[in-house]
């Protein structure tokens, strides 16, 4: 069948439109990982979140593209012009009977994947053997979720308008003395450890979010908050990863940066020890001098 | 308006005319308005005033894109931004695109339905009036202190501890005087559809934008009383001594998100009905097709409102929840995706086989129709929420919202402009410069929101004053910039377009579009009485049914001579 020659270049420039779309996207694609799905690669839990957003994605593209493609067809075909009847088609009760449930069975489809990948993402996996031996093993506590097996490590994260409190303590109860080793905005942690988070917000509610490490939590006052991450251990010493609050707290909330450093499970330790005598020493420093004010103080 | 009922234009076809208008002159003149309580006045009143505050909300935006245009921007403070975007937020849902439909559904759902006026003109007008007091007191706050908590206003952020000036209280009042006056309106509106239908209009042969306003009322009256209590309770937080989200004295800050989002989400689809309602008219009229399935579109805009009030949890995905919760909500979600996917498919199949005539409008609605699409797919990955843990409160959400409220609502809204003005006013608005303003609303939303989604799987969270320069942000955010001024210029040219068209625009006569519905029987404007008689209706499209029958009687083809002969006096 020869088209004439205005469709023919009509379906041209539409052609080149669309490869040039797709180069773009392309060379995009190819620049940044991230421009099409959720930061990963830090942690088996935001990996595996990532490879449920591509099976969704995959679904998705074709509803989309089925879907426009039909709406971009009938708006080139079905142009009014001279001579055409409109089909009076009032409806089509086995067609629309049809397509919902064609909608819901993707969406079966969907619900399905999400819960094959939900436990590996809700779930805290097992430490591995080379992690850091001086965690905690699991105590039977249904309020949280930890390894089914093995040594851990619990931070309690702390938000506050604006600073990210770090406390190295089996749970939060226990968290704000100086028992325990803590440090602010960068988070110290061991490779190869199941490293779990207790998040809770001390003054309004904040959301700590370090995107490759996994979803976002939010850090309301009142209630804690759980996730998980492990870093594997070919990043120890070798980078950190950024992160920032995510939920509105305040004129400074953009400020609000975390950082998570992976040090192998050795370095860890020193660093622990390091903090403790430094905090200790601080603690001690401190006393004195609160001594020596109240005897000058009248 | 032209004070005078206007006689058939005689360069116009002379569809079915109403024989005879009351002889009463209108009074005119500024108290003319004010103390009107015709429902078109009022209409007329409740479309400038909103589309007022949406040029408003866009300047908002516009500012807050020049900050995020370049990274480490120093352009605003903090504070100005956070302002910024609060009021932005606020203004779009609270002041534009909700009172914007109770305007749409003010002047046309009487004309549809075939009624001489709303159920209650006086409390008609005390809806509008009470929406300009809640606009009033709200940018009351630009001098002295606006809000600056989101329009989520999250607790305990909302409270006088953190936030002591007096923007979160104006930010209160807005809600609760703009929430009454929805709620007037709205029992308004459904005492209206339910008692004054012509006679033959059962609900089988409602039209679908009145179905949308139906069931928008409905919602409106089961969701506002729950933020009304909220904001009450707020109030009383933080001025009178109770805790409700106070934490640290035995309140509850997540309280807040749950009577928030109670409300918060119906209201999407309070933005959103109206908008489908739109759609359901525009493209039957500009194809030569009846709507395919008007049943199923009826019937799945009563089930997404029922599921609308089951799905709030789904903006708490992050917060400390049980997974049992999460499931619900995420599976709730997707049963609102299947009514929601009829529609789209509904829409689809009406072009199908059509004759589609590209007027401005039914190219508003067909972007509409591909832009809502994105929005809802992307809905779907938001209501899976181990990926919505990654996606949520990032520009990936921000970009979503606005395909769907934007892409749903504002597209909607513009057909609706397009489809409707030579009806309110007697004239075109110019077909050229319609399509323009399309092409560059159409262009520039999606430049600005597509390259969202990508800046928030980035990593860049919402309500950010300023990020770093890392990866592609800055040109991702550039870009987003750009766009949002295509959008802005081509907003801008529907206003040019209204403005020059009002006086000089092409007389329309009562029927240029050869329409479906009752409103097009009566002449554009339509006299204070609307209609002299009230035609029997016999289908969902009564207007095809007059046209047919006129043809007939007359033996004149499809040019019939006025009047009516066929009608029914109403009493």
């Amino acid at each position: 069948m020869r088209l004439a020659a205005p469709i023919r270049r009509r379906r041209a420039v539409a052609l080149a439109l669309f490869a040039a779309v797709v180069a773009v996207l392309a060379s995009t694609g190819v620049a940044s990982a991230d421009l099409l799905s959720p930061e990963s690669g830090g942690s088996p839990n935001a990996d595996r979140i990532d490879t449920l957003y591509w099976l969704i994605f995959a679904v998705a593209l074709v509803v989309f593209i089925g879907v426009e493609g039909v709406i971009f067809y009938s708006l080139f075909k079905f142009r009014a012009r001279k001579g055409v009847v409109p089909a009076q088609i009032r409806g089509n009760t086995r067609l629309e009977i049809g397509w919902t449930i064609g909608a819901a069975v993707i969406l079966v489809v969907l619900g399905v994947f999400t819960f094959v990948k939900l436990p590996g993402i809700r779930n805290p996996d097992v430490s591995a053997a080379n992690g850091y031996q001086g965690g905690y093993v699991q105590i039977a506590d249904a309020t949280r979720r930890v390894p089914p097996s093995g040594k851990f490590l619990n931070v309690c994260v702390t938000g506050q308008q604006y600073i990210w409190r770090y406390t190295y303590a089996p749970n939060c109860a226990s968290g704000n003395n100086f028992k325990y080793a803590f440090s602010y905005t960068d988070m110290y942690v061991p490779t190869d450890t199941t490293i779990t988070l207790d998040i809770n917000g001390q003054d309004v509610a904040h959301s700590w979010w370090i995107p490759k490490l996994g979803g976002k939590f939010d850090a309301v006052p009142g209630y804690t908050n759980h996730t998980w991450f492990k870093i594997p251990g070919k990043y120890a010493g070798k980078t950190m990863f950024t992160g920032q609050c995510a939920e509105l707290c305040g004129r400074n909330h953009a400020n609000m940066i975390a950082r998570v450093i992976p040090v192998s499970p050795q370095q860890f330790e020193t660093w622990l020890a390091q903090r403790k005598t430094d905090i200790k020493a601080a603690d001690t420093a401190a006393a004195a001098q609160r001594k020596e004010l109240e005897k000058t103080s009248p | 308006m032209a004070a005078t009922v206007s006689a058939p234009s005689t360069t116009a076809k002379p569809v079915p005319q109403v024989t005879a208008h009351e002889a009463r002159r209108e009074p005119t003149g500024w108290t003319s308005w004010i103390t009107t309580t015709d429902h078109k006045k009022i209409g007329i009143m409740y479309l400038v005033l909103t589309f007022a505050f949406f040029m408003l909300g866009g300047v908002e935006a516009l500012m807050m894109r020049l900050q995020l245009a370049q990274a480490d921007n120093t352009l605003l403070t903090p504070q100005t931004y956070n302002e910024l975007f609060t009021m932005h937020g606020s203004t779009m849902v609270f002041l534009f695109i909700v009172p914007f439909w109770a305007g749409v559904a003010n002047y046309f759902v009487p004309l549809m339905i075939g009624a001489r006026d709303m159920a209650f003109p006086k409390l008609n007008a005390l809806s509008f009036w009470l929406l300009a007091a809640g606009g009033l007191v709200f940018y009351g706050s630009l001098f002295f202190s606006p809000p600056e908590c989101g329009w989520t206003c999250y607790a305990p952020l909302n409270e006088s501890q953190y936030l002591p000036s007096h923007g979160v209280d104006a930010w209160i009042f807005l809600i609760h005087l703009t929430g009454v006056s929805s709620l007037i309106g709205a029992i308004n509106l459904y005492a209206t559809i339910v008692n004054m239908r012509a006679p033959g209009m059962g609900w089988g042969r409602l039209p679908l934008f009145v179905w949308g306003i139906l069931i928008y009322a409905i919602l409106l009256i089961l969701a506002l009383p729950v933020v009304a209590g909220a904001v009450t309770m707020l109030l009383t937080d933080r001025h009178f001594g109770t805790h409700f989200f106070d934490t640290a004295n035995g309140g509850s800050a997540l309280l807040w998100q749950h009577l928030f989002w109670f409300f918060g989400h119906p209201e999407v689809y309070i933005i959103v009905l109206p908008g489908f309602g739109v759609i359901s008219e525009v493209l039957p009229v500009f194809t030569r097709k009846p709507i395919f399935g008007y049943k199923a579109v009826a019937a799945s805009t009563i089930v997404i409102a029922f599921l609308s009030m089951l799905v709030w949890a789904h903006h708490m995905f992050a917060t400390p929840s049980h997974t049992v919760v999460l499931v619900f909500f995420m599976l709730s979600s997707f049963l609102i995706a299947v009514p929601t996917g009829v529609k789209i498919f509904n829409w689809t199949a009406t072009l199908w086989r059509g004759a589609i005539e590209f007027k401005t409008a039914l190219l508003f609605a067909v972007g509409f129709l591909g832009t809502f699409l994105m929005g809802g797919i992307t809905g779907i990955f938001l209501a899976v929420f181990p990926v919505d843990w990654q996606l949520t409160d990032t520009y990936f959400v921000v970009a979503h919202m606005h395909y769907v409220l934007v892409g749903g609502a504002v597209f909607a809204a513009f057909s609706g402009i397009y489809y409707w003005f030579p009806k309110i006013t007697g004239r075109m608005l110019s077909e050229g410069l319609g399509k323009v303003s399309f092409w560059l609303i159409l262009v520039g939303f999606h430049v600005t929101f597509l390259i969202q989604h990508s800046i928030g799987l980035d990593g860049m969270p919402r309500r950010v004053y300023e990020y770093p320069d890392v990866g592609h942000l800055e040109l991702y955010n550039m870009i987003s910039t750009v766009g949002s001024f295509i959008l802005g210029l081509g907003v801008l040219v529907t206003v040019v377009n209204v403005a020059r068209s009002v006086k000089v625009g092409t007389l329309a006569g009562p029927d240029p579009w050869k329409g479906n519905t009752l409103e097009w029987f009566t002449s554009s404007p339509p006299p204070v009485n609307n209609f002299d008689v009230v035609p029997r209706v016999r289908s969902v499209e009564p207007m095809k049914d007059i046209r047919r029958q006129v043809a007939r009687e007359s033996g004149l083809g499809d040019v019939p001579p006025a009047p009516v002969a066929e009608s029914a006096v109403r009493t």
